[in-house]
């Protein structure tokens, strides 16, 4: 089929089988390689993406369902080359990211989660990113790196 | 992978006639009948583990009719496609229906239950599902649509074997339908709802146990026990039930309840579990349930 979509806020067009993976359609089709594969079941969040604002895993999202729908990326999240989100930031300089496979999911959910929760406690952040493995940190330094982001705005807007 | 994406056939629907004139096509010699695509959490995994079975499949996701939760006076009705998610954040399914929030909850993360859906969860028919436990405790019907028009069939006779279910490939579910209990009912409501499993979010249960009852002194007035992991389908306990509403809820009863549930349940050794594990568990549970039932 032919698939036309809008990713990160353009429109794409590819060649498509209806049931391709919309993480191989990212990756392969329209050369996106941001997001990431990890299991290939749903269990790991490795290829969260967001689909009309909703979080997915995109292994599990078959192509012709993203047809005239809009997805975004993690190649969507910083503001500019020179920018990142206030996310990211805080995941360099927590420590949150090791090997890197797990973080353009976890940088995601978080964003589903703060979007959802500006002032999440621990509970509700490890509620939010419990669909993300990750095998290097233990955790502890990501969680860290998310409530800090929520503190960095927190300064960020005091005048 | 040992199916090539070429061997499937699928195509969204965009209307409910659509969808149900591909679902009436005669089976295709070599891929069978068309099968309905929902949110795909499950048909996406099998098929990239390659088990997938080799067919045609009918994308419903943008039916919108299939979507949403409607209450009336005397009933709550789900969509076919309602999420895990909009289960989760419905106030007045948490307030009456609270069994169903907590099983949402603990069906995969997020991002599943953003896509997964009620009517998919019960086609998919695995008995280590989290929310059929929850519908057997609330007596759910479920509503199935083909040409020939609508049909309903109560959701403790749905299941009749390992992924066996009464639903003829040419009909749809699109509905699952909870009587509301009216206020002056007698007696006071407990819901239990308890799933077993190694991690809260994403494992697969070893057991789930869901129950609703309805408590007056020392007596159920009314109690109904779905079970998930448990047996080849999920389990609505009848006889257990029976039992437990046969008196006084007093120890004698109790050891009789275990061993009519004990009977009930067929347990198996797998990955995640072993059948004693799994018997010992589920009677642990059915004594947990009374306790929260505060019977006195």
């Amino acid at each position: 089929m032919k698939l036309t979509l809008t990713v990160n806020g353009t429109e794409r067009s590819c060649d498509v089988h209806p049931l391709a993976r919309l993480l191989d359609v990212l990756r392969r089709d329209l050369q996106l390689p941001g997001t990431k594969e990890g299991c290939g079941e749903g269990e790991c969040g490795a290829c969260s993406v967001f689909v009309d604002g909703k979080l997915v895993n995109s292994c599990l999202v078959p192509a012709l369902q993203v047809a005239g729908r809009d997805v975004q990326t993690i190649e969507s999240v910083a503001p500019s080359a020179e920018l990142l989100d206030r996310v990211q930031q805080a995941f360099l300089h927590h420590g949150g990211a090791q090997c890197g496979i797990c973080t353009p999911g976890m940088i995601l959910a978080a964003k589903a989660l703060l979007a959802e929760h500006p002032q999440p406690t621990m509970a509700e952040v490890r509620e939010g990113l419990a669909g993300n493995l990750c095998r290097c940190t233990g955790y502890t330094k990501i969680f860290d790196s998310v409530l800090a982001a929520v503190a960095a705005e927190k300064t960020e807007g005091q005048p | 992978m040992s199916h090539h994406l070429s061997d499937f056939v699928a195509r969204s629907a965009k209307t409910l006639p659509e969808a149900l004139g591909l679902l009436a096509e005669p089976a295709d010699a070599e891929r069978g009948p068309w099968r309905p695509l929902a949110g795909g959490t499950d048909v996406m995994v099998t098929m990239a583990a390659g088990t997938l079975q080799v067919g045609r499949y009918v994308d419903i996701w943008s039916l919108d009719e299939l979507r949403g939760i409607t209450v009336t006076d005397e009933t709550i009705e789900l969509g076919a496609l309602t999420t895990y998610t909009e289960i989760r954040n419905h106030p007045l399914l948490a307030a009456e229906f609270p069994l169903l929030g907590l099983a949402a909850r603990e069906t995969g993360a997020i991002a599943i239950q953003n896509r997964g859906t009620i009517g998919g969860n019960i086609a998919n028919a695995s008995p280590a599902a989290d929310t059929p436990p929850a519908l057997l405790a609330y007596d759910a019907e479920v509503e199935l649509l083909s040409r020939s028009g609508p049909r309903t069939v109560p959701y403790s006779r749905f299941h009749s074997g390992y992924k066996q279910m009464d639903r003829r490939s040419d009909e749809l579910i699109t509905k699952v339908r909870l009587k509301r209990t009216p206020s002056d009912a007698p007696g006071t409501a407990v819901h239990y709802y308890r799933k077993v499993g190694t991690r809260a979010a994403q494992a697969i249960s070893k057991v789930c146990f869901a129950a609703f009852a309805r408590v007056e002194g020392q007596r159920l007035l009314n109690v109904r026990i779905g079970l998930g992991s448990v047996a080849p389908i999920p389990l609505r306990c009848t006889r257990t039930e029976s039992v437990l509403l046969s008196g006084p809820v007093d120890e004698p009863l109790i050891r009789r309840a275990e061993a009519t549930l004990a009977y009930e349940i067929s347990p198996i050794d797998d990955v995640r579990s072993t059948s004693p594990y799994r018997r010992r568990v589920t009677l642990n549970l059915l004594r947990e349930m009374l306790t929260r039932c505060q019977l006195r």
